[in-house]
C-alpha cells in the first residue's frame, strides 16, 4: 500500500495545471470563480469546444475516439486541477461521464463512431431522459412509449427533471418499446435528437431560482430505427449501467470541487471572525476531516477499480458525499449569518455559498435518493430481504 | 499510488483474522480479561513470538520485520473485531515505538530483543490521573543529586501487569519538558493497581510513583527530550487505535445483520423493515469511510510526512473512526432490542470499547481543535 504520485503523474498534473492557466484567459477567464450556476451557456459551450480542440474533452477515452486513454488517477488529477483553476461542473458532464461510457459498453461500432467523437470534440451535448412524473425512484414504472414505424421509432410520453436538456442536442431516452410490458421488461434505450418539432422542452424553475432541469414532451418524436442501444427490450440493463456510471466513476472528482467550496467557507469564516467561535471552528474542522476522508475513500475506490474490483467503498460514495455536502451548505449559512439571506438586486441572485446551500438539498435526491441508496446497500451488500416491488 | 493491500498485507490480514477468531470467542475474551493480569500470557507469547508480530515494527537490525503502521493497523483491526485482550497495544503500539523513537542504541538493545521474543511486555504511562493526553502528573527531578520520579499516572494500558514501563514525566529543571523514562514495573516506589474500568475487556491501571529512583541510563534519549517522541508515538498510536475501532464496528455490523435476518417480528425478519435496513446501511457508510480514513492515515504515517502531517492524519482518523464506531455500536444495541441490553450479549462490550477508545488519545473535540489550528483557524 502506498500513496503519493509517480513522477509521470506529477508531470501530468503540471501539464494540466499549466494548460488551465493558459487557457482560462480572455473571455474564458469569466468561467473561473465560484459560480455554481450556469449563467452563460454560450461561453460554457465554447469552452467545451476548446477543451475538445485541445484533446482534453474526454481524457479517459481511447485515442481513436478523441481521448488520451488517461488512467483513473489521471482523471482524478484532471478533476483536481480543473477545480483548482476555479471551474464548476461541466455542461457536457452527462455526455462525457454517462452517455459516452454507456455507448462504449453497449453500443455498436457504428454508434461509437457516430456519437463519441462529437462528444469528445465538445460539439454535441446530451441529456439523460429517464425520470417521469410517475417514475422516479420507481423508474421501471415509466410509461413513455416508442414504436417502430418504418425506419423510425416514434415516441410518445413525458420526461421530467432532465438536467440541461434545454441545451442538449441529443437525449438518452429510456422508454417502453413492448406494448403492454410492465416493470423493467420491454424497455429500450433510444438516442433521440432533441431539435425536432415533436419534442417540447420546458425548463422548470428550481428552488435555487435557476432552471437547470426540464420537462420534456415527446409528441410523436422521431429517431432513426438504428438509434437504439442493444436489442429492443434490452434497455434496462444498459440504463442501470448508466446509473452506475453516474454514481461511480463520474464522482471521483467530486471531492475536488468540494475542496474549493470548503475553501470559500473557510475564507468567509476567517474574514468575518466566525472562525473564532469555538462551535463554528469545530464544525469547520469536521468538514475538513470529512472531506479528507472523502478523498481517501475516492482514492481507495479508484485503486480497487484499477484492479477490476468493486469494493464496498464504491457503494457508499453517493450517500457519503451527499451527506457531507448538505452539511457544508448548512455550515456555510451559519458562517455567513443573515447576510447570506440577502440577494443582490431583485432577481434572486444570491452569493455563491447561498446557492450552494440551496442546491445541496438536491444531493440526496438525484442519482438515486438517500433512501434508495440505503436500500441498495441493505439488499445488495448486506443481503437483507428486498422491499416489496 | 497503490492504495490497495500488497499480497503480503492480504496474507497478514488472513492470518490475523483466523488467529483472533480462534482465540477470541466471546467466552474466551471474557475469561481472559477477568484474570488479574487481564490477559493470557501463553497466548501473548504466541502473538509476539510464534506469529512474529512482536517484531512487526522493529527495525531489521534488531531482528525485526521493519514494517509500518499499515501492518499494525491490519492486526489492530482484527483485535478490534474480537476485542481480544492482550498487551499488544501497550507493548507493540505504544512502549516499543517510544523506545525506538527516543532511546539510544544501548537502551534499544537492552529491551527490544526480549519484546520480540515474547519474553517481556511493556506499556506507556502517558497521562495523569484524568487520562487526558498532555496532562501529566508525574514529575522527574534531581533530589540530593539523584534523579527521582514522583506523582501518578492514570489509564495505563495493562500497566499493572507488564514488565516494563515507559513513563512520561515532566522535567522539573527543564521548563516542564517531557522526559521518557524506562523503568521495571517492579522498581521500588512504583505502585500499580488495576482499576475497575467501563470497558471490561480492556485492562487499565493507576500507577503511583513515590520518589522512584531513576537509575543511570534509563532516561530515553536524555532529560527533557521526550516531547516530540511522545507526540509521534501518540499520533501513530491514534491511527492504530482507529483501526481497532474499524474492526470493532465491522463486527457490530456483522452481529446486527445476522440478527436482522433471524429475528422475526410481525411475521417477517426485522431486516425487512426499512427502519432497520437503513440503520444497517448507514453502518456500512460509516465503516467503509472509516476504513478508507485509517488506511490513508496509516499510509501517510508510514511515508513520514513530518510532525504536522502526522498529527493531521492522526486527527482525521481519530475523529472519523471514533464517531463511526460509537454510532455503529450504539445502533447495534438498538437492532438487538432487549437482548442487546444484556450483559450476556456482546453488544455492550463493543459499545464500551467504542466509548473508552474515543478519548484515549484526545477526544474528537480535541482533535478538531487541533485540526482547526493546523488549518489556521485558531
Ligand atoms: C437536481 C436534479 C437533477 C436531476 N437530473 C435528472 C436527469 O438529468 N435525468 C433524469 O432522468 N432524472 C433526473 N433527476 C430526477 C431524479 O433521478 C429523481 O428525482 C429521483 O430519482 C427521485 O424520484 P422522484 O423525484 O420521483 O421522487 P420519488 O421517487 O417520488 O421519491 C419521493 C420520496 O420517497 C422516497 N421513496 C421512494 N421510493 C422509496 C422506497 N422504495 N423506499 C423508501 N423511500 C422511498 C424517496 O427517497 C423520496 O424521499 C434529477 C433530480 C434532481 C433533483
Amino acid at each position: 500500500m502506498k500513496l503519493g504520485f509517480t513522477a509521470a503523474e506529477e508531470a501530468f498534473r503540471g501539464e494540466i495545471a499549466g494548460w488551465f492557466e493558459r487557457a482560462l484567459t480572455g473571455d474564458f477567464a469569466r468561467l473561473r470563480g465560484p459560480t455554481f450556476g450556469r449563467d452563460d451557456i454560450a461561453l460554457m459551450k465554447s469552452w467545451e469546444r476548446h477543451l475538445g480542440d485541445c484533446g482534453l474533452g474526454t481524457i479517459a477515452w481511447p485515442r481513436a475516439y478523441g481521448g488520451r486513454a488517461a488512467t483513473l488517477i489521471e482523471r482524478v488529477i484532471f478533476a483536481e486541477e480543473e477545480a483548482r483553476a476555479g471551474l464548476g461542473p461541466r455542461p457536457n458532464h452527462i455526455a462525457v461521464e454517462l452517455v459516452g461510457p454507456t455507448i462504449f459498453a453497449f453500443g455498436r461500432d457504428d454508434q461509437k463512431s457516430r456519437f463519441l467523437p462529437p462528444i469528445a470534440a465538445g460539439r454535441e451535448f446530451w441529456a439523460q431522459c429517464f425520470s417521469e412524473p410517475g417514475a422516479g425512484s420507481d423508474l421501471a414504472n415509466l410509461r413513455t412509449k416508442a414504436q417502430r414505424e418504418g425506419g423510425k421509432w416514434v415516441i410518445e410520453g413525458q420526461k421530467i427533471w432532465s438536467s440541461l436538456a434545454h441545451i442538449a442536442d441529443w437525449g438518452l431516452v429510456l422508454c417502453r418499446t413492448e406494448a403492454g410490458s410492465v416493470g423493467s421488461r420491454g424497455l429500450s434505450l433510444l438516442l433521440v435528437p432533441m431539435a425536432q418539432p415533436h419534442v417540447t422542452i420546458r425548463p422548470i424553475r428550481q428552488m435555487t431560482g435557476e432552471s437547470e432541469f426540464n420537462e420534456i414532451f415527446f409528441d410523436g418524436a422521431r429517431t432513426a430505427a438504428h438509434n437504439i442501444i442493444g436489442e429492443p427490450g434490452d434497455g434496462w440493463k444498459a440504463a442501470m449501467a448508466t446509473l452506475g456510471f453516474e454514481r461511480g466513476v463520474s464522482t471521483l472528482g467530486t471531492q475536488a470541487r468540494y475542496r474549493r467550496e470548503l475553501e470559500l467557507v473557510l475564507t468567509a469564516a476567517r474574514d468575518n471572525g466566525k472562525a473564532a467561535d469555538p462551535a463554528i471552528r469545530q464544525r469547520l474542522a469536521r468538514a475538513e476531516i470529512g472531506l479528507r476522508v472523502m478523498r481517501a475513500n475516492s482514492l481507495r475506490m479508484l485503486a480497487n477499480m484499477e484492479c477490476q474490483r468493486e469494493g464496498r467503498e464504491a457503494v457508499i460514495n453517493k450517500l457519503y458525499y451527499a451527506t457531507w455536502h448538505q452539511e457544508l451548505g448548512e455550515l456555510a449559512m451559519d458562517v455567513l449569518g443573515r447576510m447570506a439571506e440577502l440577494a443582490e438586486g431583485m432577481d434572486y441572485a444570491f452569493p455563491p455559498l447561498t446557492r450552494m446551500f440551496l442546491f445541496s438539498r438536491a444531493d440526496t435526491i438525484y442519482a438515486g435518493t438517500h433512501q434508495i441508496q440505503r436500500n441498495i446497500i441493505a439488499e445488495r451488500v448486506l443481503g437483507l430481504p428486498r422491499d416489496p416491488r | 499510488m497503490e492504495f490497495v493491500f500488497t499480497t503480503e498485507q492480504s496474507l497478514l490480514q488472513d492470518t490475523a483474522r483466523s488467529f483472533f477468531e480462534k482465540v477470541g470467542g466471546s467466552a474466551q475474551i471474557r475469561r481472559a480479561s477477568q484474570k488479574e493480569a487481564g490477559y493470557l500470557p501463553e497466548i501473548w507469547r504466541e502473538i509476539a513470538a510464534t506469529l512474529g508480530w512482536g517484531a512487526l515494527v522493529v527495525p531489521e537490525r534488531f531482528g525485526g520485520l521493519g514494517l509500518g503502521i499499515v501492518e499494525l493497523a491490519i492486526i489492530e483491526e482484527q483485535i478490534g473485531a474480537t476485542l481480544y485482550p492482550s498487551p499488544f497495544f501497550a507493548t507493540i503500539v505504544l512502549a516499543l515505538p517510544a523506545i525506538l523513537a527516543a532511546g539510544d542504541e544501548a537502551q534499544q538493545r537492552a529491551l527490544i530483543p526480549a519484546i520480540v521474543a515474547g519474553e517481556r511486555t511493556a506499556s506507556l504511562a502517558y497521562t495523569g490521573r484524568a487520562g487526558v493526553p498532555g496532562a501529566i502528573d508525574a514529575v522527574i527531578e534531581r533530589t540530593d543529586g539523584k534523579l527521582q520520579i514522583s506523582g501518578e499516572a492514570g489509564f495505563v494500558p495493562y500497566g499493572h501487569a507488564v514488565d516494563w514501563l515507559v513513563v512520561a514525566a515532566r522535567t522539573a529543571d527543564r521548563d516542564g519538558r517531557i522526559s521518557l523514562v524506562l523503568l521495571p514495573r517492579q522498581s521500588p516506589g512504583i505502585v500499580t493497581e488495576r482499576v475497575a474500568y467501563l470497558d471490561p475487556t480492556h485492562a487499565v491501571a493507576r500507577i503511583g510513583f513515590d520518589s522512584v529512583a531513576v537509575p543511570d541510563g534509563s532516561v530515553l534519549g536524555g532529560l527533557g527530550s521526550g516531547d516530540a517522541a511522545l507526540q509521534r508515538v501518540l499520533d501513530r498510536g491514534a491511527i492504530a487505535l482507529a483501526a481497532e475501532q474499524v474492526g470493532g464496528a465491522e463486527k457490530c455490523l456483522a452481529l446486527s445483520v445476522e440478527h436482522a435476518h433471524q429475528r422475526i417480528a410481525f411475521g417477517r425478519p426485522i431486516g425487512s423493515f426499512q427502519a432497520i435496513k437503513h440503520m444497517l446501511a448507514d453502518m456500512v457508510v460509516r465503516i467503509e469511510s472509516a476504513r478508507s480514513a485509517v488506511y490513508f492515515a496509516a499510509c501517510m504515517a508510514d511515508e513520514e510526512p513530518g510532525e504536522a502531517g502526522l498529527s493531521e492524519a492522526a486527527s482525521m482518523a481519530a475523529v472519523h473512526c471514533s464517531d463511526a464506531f460509537y454510532r455503529t455500536a450504539a445502533d447495534t444495541i438498538q437492532v438487538h432490542g432487549g437482548m442487546g441490553f444484556t450483559w450476556e450479549h456482546d453488544a455492550h462490550l463493543y459499545f464500551k470499547r467504542a466509548r473508552c477508545t474515543r478519548g484515549m488519545f484526545g477526544d474528537p473535540a480535541f482533535h478538531c481543535e487541533r485540526m482547526a489550528r493546523a488549518m489556521g483557524l485558531a
